[in-house]
């Protein structure tokens, strides 16, 4: 027993859906990559279908009578339930929901019964407009100024440089997406009135809310960039690459860049999918169309197949990115790919 | 995560130090506000006023008035009570469920699996989405929107646990409680929870600032807390609704949330210092003791060291291996400086002068801690601020080192090759083998890549790596140790080397691939010409290879001579030393190798004598007030720097001292 027990350290948490990677011929473990990765994608696609069907039957209460209000005679009650196919037995409802999901069909709207996929159809594309450019510009700002300050302050030096990064980014890191987005509303819309008010009127109606959006995970991502490429700076390979006098710009783009990226995207997934949850709060600030705005009216209302489609598309658009992010490691550091890093 | 476990140290409380004092002061005055604020302000956030209503900023309301003339600054202090409150409920709602699942996992090896894959699944999602799926559950309100984001912190609580519980079981004591007979439930409460207990209670600390963000950005979707009863999101948002009215009715609630916020987290991380200050407070006492090394201390020594090095000067030349060509590499009066604790300095290179001829070994000999490996990173100009490199002359080939230009970098780039002491840490993880080869006569030969790629084929054909084609595209890891150093070696090649300086380039590897190494540094040196400056601990390695040894002893170069010469009639203690315990050159193996006790002195002592005296067996007191140059002692180009050399009867009587010394 005791040899059974220590030969069971406390290893690496257990990724679902990885199968065991052996050392297998040179052009497959690619593929098999990136097949691990797509199953592992599936399999956490299922998880939050199933969490979001699961969710309305949790609800304590009918649902049905819960949205249509108290007054709602018995007879409408059971001929919507009807209609959502409520009446069912659990596993065919299940089966049904499943489908729809898969067919884009996610049902109607209890409130104002307009086919829900139609109504993410228009409003998530409006949700991507923000979430993609802040999520380009977080990446653009971090990577740059994350590696640089590590460059400048690197052993001990610039001490000046470090307080004031440490600083500034702890500040930004505080202010919470929301807070943000009313403060720049109350300062360049109703106090400076650079900005319009509210909604996707043009250009200039973009840049208040994408602010709102970055300014906090850039400062954060850039203080993980900093550490992590302070780390890397500090390795003998790179001591080995200055030993062999490559120019700088090589030295940091070939050598750090590649090597700091591992950690820095894993915590930057994290941080990346935070903003795409952010864009819900940054939505209601500035009124902006998109599936934030409608998802907290729909829990209010008790909405449940119109939350259910915001959840499982801001849920889905969370999973993807998470794919994406660890199969650009498994590019960028071979050995995430062998699966010897997790 | 890597939190580390606490250990159960005697030492425990050691140290009490305040937290920051702003964040102190803050906390306080948040605390004090959540208590009393209600009390204080209630009447005036609760009366309304509909003459007063929908009030800019005034004396009177100094940030205004809602749409029913309630006082907003008034509301926004009231606002801290239930704010706080209900974070710090939500924030133990997740801890509590979040540590009963992570100690469930974290205790049992299959279920630790299925929940481990639940959690990690859970934590790729945001905590705003995961408490707006928790709020639909839970229901909208003050109860719901705590069990909501209580629950989405859950998974991160979990975490943690997890992993600490796991590293905390695996212990032996707690191994040795399971095997006779503990229940998991004892080994749990006694072992696991205190042991977890800290950095779990830290996690918490850390979190409530973050439920508090979280908490707000519920209340101001309308998700939270429900009017009647208002926290600052509420707030927030009300305020928003009514930006052109009153600006500043949003302002105040989002001061205060971020100053909440900040303050939290700046006692989370005051907290954190402070335990990890206390956990790492026994190791700053190891640190190396740092005397008195002031400016005027410094300042004798430096002027001394002149008058030592002039006197060197003179000698170099004449005692030269090599007296007809010039050296390629030529250092004299070389010395690195540190920034040391307390504002004073250290010098691990102290005073080292050497010359490398053309086509020569150079091999460089002394113990960690010598500043063999400091002296070479200086020679390659690897001193990085913020420590310096102070020298009379270092010159390598036609380039001033100490004065080194734009153009200079391509010629040591072209011709100084470095090889490393682990060859595993010095190929970079995210390149290919190939990338290592070809960037260097991109770089510095203007080579286009066919070309260099073909001279990188034959570069690992040289140093017989086997299936160059493959290894060219494959990454370190997919290589061995050894051949990892041949590639480091074939890196080299790729330019057209003169110096090659190797840092203890066998240390790492297994005898027999150091052998083959050793070989193989040989081989190249002889095809190419170059010049080796070889570094190792190991007399038996160096000997091997050099033609020339330099002993190096705290920072300085005790003694010098031909390979044949040094063997054979070492002059200073020191070599005599080294060479009696390495099992390779001890003469009588019968016998046990002699240990050197006592410490080389640390690079912030300052002594003015010998820096050997206090661990040498033939030292006297003149050695301790003053130190010995380098001077020439018997055959030409043996120099030692001692007071009292050893003499051609001595070397078998030098370990027989040191055994004495170890006996008694």
């Amino acid at each position: 027993m005791t040899t059974a027990t220590t030969l069971e350290p406390a290893g690496p948490l257990p990724s679902p859906a990885l199968p065991a990677e052996p050392t297998a011929s040179r052009a497959r473990p690619w593929i098999r990559f990136v097949a691990s990765r797509l199953l592992r994608l599936v399999v956490s696609l299922l998880v939050l279908v199933t969490a979001t069907f699961v969710m309305v039957h949790l609800v304590p209460g009918d649902p049905v009578q819960a949205a249509l209000g108290e007054q709602a005679t018995p007879q409408l009650v059971e001929l919507r339930r009807h209609e959502l196919g409520l009446d069912q037995p659990l596993p065919a409802q299940y089966v049904h929901y499943l489908r729809g999901v898969v067919t884009g069909d996610l049902g109607r709207s209890i409130v104002t019964e307009a086919p829900v996929g139609d109504l993410l159809g228009t409003r998530f594309p409006n949700t991507l407009r923000l979430a993609v450019p802040a999520f380009v510009l977080v990446i653009l700002i971090a990577l740059p100024v994350g590696l640089l300050t590590a460059v400048r302050t690197r052993g001990g030096r610039g001490r000046v440089t470090r307080g004031v990064f440490v600083n500034v980014t702890g500040l930004f890191n505080s202010v919470p997406d929301y807070v943000m987005a009313t403060v720049l509303s109350v300062v360049f819309v109703v106090g400076l009135k650079l900005f319009p008010a509210a909604g996707l009127t043009g250009p200039r109606s973009y840049v208040l809310p994408v602010a709102a959006l970055v300014v906090g995970p850039a400062a954060s991502l850039s203080r993980i960039v900093r550490v992590e490429a302070l780390k890397v700076l500090d390795t003998e390979y790179v001591r080995a690459a200055k030993s062999r006098r490559l120019p700088r710009r090589l030295l940091y783009l070939r050598h750090v860049l590649p090597n700091m990226m591992t950690a820095s995207l894993t915590f930057g997934a994290m941080i990346l999918s935070g903003l795409v949850a952010g864009t819900v709060l940054v939505e209601n600030v500035f009124g902006w169309p998109g599936v934030g705005t409608v998802i907290s009216q729909a829990v209010i209302q008790k909405d449940f197949p119109l939350v259910q489609g915001v959840l499982l598309v801001l849920g889905a658009a969370v999973l993807l990115l998470n794919m994406v992010v660890d199969v650009l490691l498994g590019v960028l550091d071979p050995r995430s790919r062998l699966g010897a890093l997790r | 995560m890597s939190t580390t476990v606490p250990t159960r140290a005697a030492a425990r409380r050691r140290r009490v130090r305040l937290p920051g004092g702003v964040a102190l002061v803050l906390l306080l005055a948040f605390v004090f506000l959540s208590v009393a604020g209600p009390w204080i302000w209630g009447d005036a956030a609760g009366a309304t006023n509909v003459v007063d209503a929908n009030q800019a900023a005034s004396a009177k309301h100094w940030l205004g008035t809602d749409d029913l003339g309630r006082d907003l600054f008034a509301r926004t202090l009231v606002a801290t009570r239930s704010s706080l409150v209900l974070a710090v409920l939500a924030t133990v709602v997740g801890g509590v469920v979040g540590v009963a699942l992570g100690l469930l996992s974290g205790a049992s090896n299959r279920l630790g699996k299925v929940l481990g894959a639940v959690i990690n699944l859970l934590m790729a999602f945001p905590a705003l989405l995961l408490s707006i799926f928790f709020a639909v559950l839970f229901g909208i309100g003050s109860v719901g929107s705590v069990l909501a984001v209580g629950a989405s912190f859950a998974p991160g609580f979990a975490r943690i646990t997890q992993t600490l519980t796991a590293s905390a079981i695996s212990r032996d004591y707690v191994e040795a409680s399971r095997v006779l007979g503990k229940g998991p439930v004892t080994v749990v409460l006694r072992h696991v929870l205190p042991n977890i207990a800290e950095p779990v209670i830290l996690y918490t600390t850390i979190h409530i600032g973050t439920a508090i963000l979280a908490l707000s950005g519920l209340s101001f979707l309308g998700l939270g807390v429900q009017p009647p009863s208002y926290d600052w999101g509420r707030l927030l948002s009300d305020g928003l609704t009514r930006v052109y009215i009153t600006p500043t009715a949003a302002l105040g609630p989002a001061v205060a949330i971020v100053l909440a916020g900040l303050t939290f987290n700046m006692a989370g991380e005051h907290l954190s210092d402070l335990v990890g200050g206390r956990r790492s407070a026994p190791r700053q006492v190891d640190a190396a003791p740092a005397p008195a090394d002031g400016p005027g201390a410094t300042g004798t020594e430096t002027s001394s060291r002149g008058a030592h090095a002039e006197g060197l000067a003179d000698q170099a030349f004449g005692s030269s291996t090599a007296p007809a060509a010039r050296p390629l590499l030529e250092v004299r009066g070389l010395r690195v400086v540190y920034p040391g604790p307390d504002g004073g300095t250290v010098t691990p290179v102290r005073d080292v002068s050497f010359s490398v001829a053309p086509g020569e070994t150079v091999g460089i000999v002394g113990e960690s801690g010598s500043g063999k490996s400091m002296a070479t990173s200086a020679v390659a100009q690897l001193v990085e601020a913020p420590g310096s490199v102070h020298a009379e002359t270092l010159r390598f080939d036609d380039v001033d080192l100490t004065r080194r230009t734009k153009d200079d970098e391509r010629v040591l780039g072209r011709s100084m090759a470095m090889i490393f002491q682990d060859p595993g840490e010095a190929l970079n993880p995210a390149i290919k083998v190939g990338t290592h080869l070809v960037e260097p006569a991109v770089v510095h030969l203007h080579e286009d890549k066919p070309l260099a790629r073909r001279r990188a084929l034959d570069a690992l054909r040289a140093v017989a790596v086997n299936d160059p084609e493959r290894r060219f595209g494959q990454h370190q890891h997919e290589l061995s140790g050894g051949t990892k150093q041949r590639v480091c070696i074939a890196i080299g090649l790729m330019g057209e080397p003169r110096l090659l300086v190797a840092d203890e380039p066998t240390t790492a590897l297994d005898v027999t691939v150091q052998r083959q190494i050793l070989r193989l540094v040989a081989e190249v040196r002889d095809e190419t010409g170059a010049s080796v400056l070889f570094i190792s601990h190991d007399i038996a390695v160096v000997s091997e290879i050099s033609d020339r040894i330099l002993v190096m002893y705290a920072g300085f170069v005790v003694e010098e001579a031909s390979t044949e010469e040094l063997l054979a009639r070492p002059a200073h203690p020191y070599t005599g030393l080294l060479l009696a315990a390495s099992p390779d050159m001890a003469a009588d193996r019968s016998r046990p190798l002699p240990m050197l006790d006592g410490r080389m002195p640390g690079p912030g002592v300052d002594l003015p004598g010998c820096y050997f005296a206090d661990r040498c067996p033939r030292a006297e007191q003149d050695c301790r007030d003053q130190r010995p140059p380098l001077l020439q002692i018997g055959a030409p180009g043996h120099r030692a720097a001692c007071w009292h050399p050893l003499t051609a009867d001595d070397p078998v009587e030098a370990p027989a001292l040191v055994e004495e010394r170890a006996a008694s």
